[in-house]
């Protein structure tokens, strides 16, 4: 039964909440993340998003200790994305990395296309793309006054002298605007690979379909044209656990 | 919501009657010395430190090794894009030196932001790119030197895991050889704000500015000194020994004066996911719990940090909150944009001042920098672009 006296998630069955749990504990990282909790508070004191969000690393290190499954699902559902990853959590006397926790819980929900990390990410896409097409997370163009509207005017300004204000920088990798710095296209394609070899493709898929449906296209033209077999790159995480 | 006065705050002692000594052994491991016995195990190869090096304590007092020079700049996806005289300024400050450097393309971002803010990714595809980059870089011949707090946090974590974890190793392996390059990790994983910190000596004798005048207010990176914490430097004659060194050091050597406040250890309020699409909450911490609190305890001519993320924030962060009245209105800069212009570098074709949000003109008047001839001197290189005069400006006009 969820700590929630408000719980949401009653009509879950709790063969989804309990499978789902069993995907984080079983992630090779999670046994040195958590080692119990005095419940002294210290990550809670530390953390920036407990000062603004209804969310408290305690309660993640504390619920997962007990094996909370109700109580589980509903953090993975309305408090995950709340997280800063700052890791300021790691202050712990126990050792405890409730942030990290966190990583593997979000990286289950992307997995399994849960609708609240759908909504956790729908603005969110477009980055996606970005990273993974270009190896470059931000890229100058991006900086546009109705993107960011609280940066001040500086941004329009920026963004309306972007190509002489970019070849006014003096290192010759960031005349780009595009992308944030030139990354060479056999390197972006190297970093396509490593995303394919990985199963990242499905995880996008999961999340947004659209997303992942252009980035497809866009980039195995690309390796086409580069000469290489999309067919070398399947998934091989999934042939290590055959 | 009600400013807190100064009073309320508390203000911890800079002085501590304590001496601070290690008497047990470090409560952590050696991970160079277990990145050896995986490379004579033939795991992997490590990539040595090239000499000369200079030689830093960290947390647990483990000597770290950060090269002069040799050193391959993994750039940042935010200073490259956002903060353009970032980069360029600790580009600046190796020519100055005189230091053999190089600027790859075959880099790719480590993917850490998009990792930390969406998790659509996983260990293997981390370790992956993470080893695909240190291996170009022992390609190419230079030893990396990482630019970004985030990425060098997030490369101690992989370094962790691949030590730990066999069947990492043997996913990595695979990725490798499918990309037909080698399986190199580097001795020391290095923060270009160390090689600043190391080098602070040496850019002090070639400070052309006095900045006695100058209070300066520290942000240390989360992911630089909470995130694996034995890698950061530390110095016993710096706070004891109990914050990390870099950043205050360089201050104290520019002849500078640091001025401490209550929240130094808070973060900046970055988030990854938030400071992208959820700018409320980022905006919200950056001023009432770092720059509202440095206002009222110190009130600082500038604010120095060490990372794309907390320069972003706690810079950007300020425009919208002047329209609450929040009592804002701090520069924001990078320690090594700072160094740089301590330097002599021009604020806006090597600092790139113009690309951030808060005004910086009362800072570089009381620096003794002339903005106004500065930015005219900015302007006319432009309308040579412009003109089609010339394509770029160059590393030579920079230099000038």
């Amino acid at each position: 039964m969820s700590i929630y006296a408000d719980a949401k998630y009653a009509d879950v069955p709790v063969e989804t909440k309990q499978a789902l749990f069993d995907e984080v504990k079983a992630d090779m990282r999670y046994e040195h993340q958590l080692y119990g909790c005095y419940e002294c508070g210290i990550c809670v004191a530390a953390c920036p998003s407990a000062r603004f969000y209804d969310f408290s690393p305690r309660v993640f290190a504390q619920v997962m200790a007990r094996e909370d499954v109700d109580t589980f699902y509903e953090l993975l559902n309305d408090s995950v994305w709340d997280c800063s990853q700052c890791f300021s959590c790691t202050r712990c006397p126990r050792q405890n990395n409730p942030g990290a926790v966190i990583t593997i819980m979000r990286e289950v929900a992307v997995n399994h296309g849960l609708q609240s990390a759908k909504e956790a990410l729908k603005s969110y896409s477009r980055i996606i793309y970005k990273i993974m097409s270009t190896g470059t997370q931000v890229a100058p163009d991006m900086l546009q006054p109705d993107f960011f509207p609280d940066w001040g005017p500086d941004v329009k300004q920026v963004s309306e002298n972007l190509d002489v204000w970019r070849r006014c920088v003096p290192p010759e990798t960031m005349h780009t605007t595009e992308m944030a710095w030139d990354v060479s296209e056999k390197t972006r394609l190297e970093l396509y690979m490593i995303w394919k070899l990985t199963g990242n493709l499905e995880m996008i898929e999961k999340i947004d379909e659209g997303i992942f449906m252009i980035l497809e296209e866009v980039m195995e033209e690309l390796l086409e044209e580069n000469g290489y077999d999309i067919d070398d790159f399947e998934n091989l995480l999934e042939e290590d656990e055959e | 919501m009600q400013q807190t006065s100064a009073d309320k705050v508390f203000n911890p002692p800079t002085l501590s009657s304590r001496e601070f000594k290690r008497d047990n052994p470090p409560p952590t491991e050696d991970y160079r010395e277990q990145l050896f016995e995986l490379e004579k195990a033939g795991e992997l190869e490590v990539q040595r430190v090239p000499e000369p090096y200079v030689e830093l304590e960290t947390k647990y007092g483990r000597i770290k090794k950060i090269p002069y020079q040799m050193t391959w700049h993994h750039k940042s996806c935010g200073q490259c894009g956002h903060i353009p005289g970032y980069s360029t300024a600790i580009f600046w400050l190796n020519r100055k030196l005189g230091f053999d450097y190089h600027d790859p393309r075959d880099q790719t971002s480590c993917t850490a932001w998009n990792y930390y803010a969406s998790s659509t990714s996983n260990s293997a595809a981390q370790a992956g790119i993470a080893v695909r980059n240190f291996s170009q870089a022992k390609i190419d011949g230079y030893f990396p030197v990482i630019h970004c707090g985030t990425s060098y946090g997030h490369y101690k974590e992989t370094r962790e895991q691949l030590i730990h974890y066999p069947v990492l190793r043997r996913q990595v392996r695979k990725i490798m050889d499918r990309l037909k390059m080698p399986f190199v990790f580097p001795e020391e994983i290095v923060h270009y704000s160390e090689w600043v910190h190391a080098m602070r000596d040496r850019i002090a004798e070639m400070q052309v500015l006095d900045l006695s005048n100058i209070t300066v207010t520290v942000h240390p990176a989360c992911h630089y000194h909470k995130l694996v914490v034995e890698d950061a430097v530390y110095d016993r004659d710096l706070f004891d020994g109990q914050r990390t060194a870099v950043i205050s050091g360089l201050v104290e050597a520019l002849g500078a004066r640091v001025g401490d406040y209550s929240t130094w250890h808070d973060c900046c309020g970055f988030g990854f996911r938030h400071i992208l699409v959820s700018r409320d909450f980022s905006r919200s911490f950056a001023t009432t719990r770092k720059i509202e609190r440095m206002k009222e305890e110190v009130n600082p001519d500038v604010t120095l940090t060490h990372d794309t993320g907390c320069v972003t924030t706690l810079d950007k962060s300020q425009f919208a909150a002047q329209a609450h009245k929040r009592n804002v209105g701090i520069p924001v800069m990078s320690d090594a944009q700072f160094a740089a212009l301590a330097m002599g570098a021009h604020p806006y074709i090597v600092c790139q001042l113009h690309w951030h949000g808060v005004d910086m003109k009362p800072l570089l008047e009381k620096m003794g920098i002339d903005h106004k001839k500065a930015w005219a001197e900015f302007e006319v290189q432009a309308e040579r672009i412009k003109a089609g005069e010339i394509e770029y400006i160059s590393w030579e006009e920079a230099d000038a």
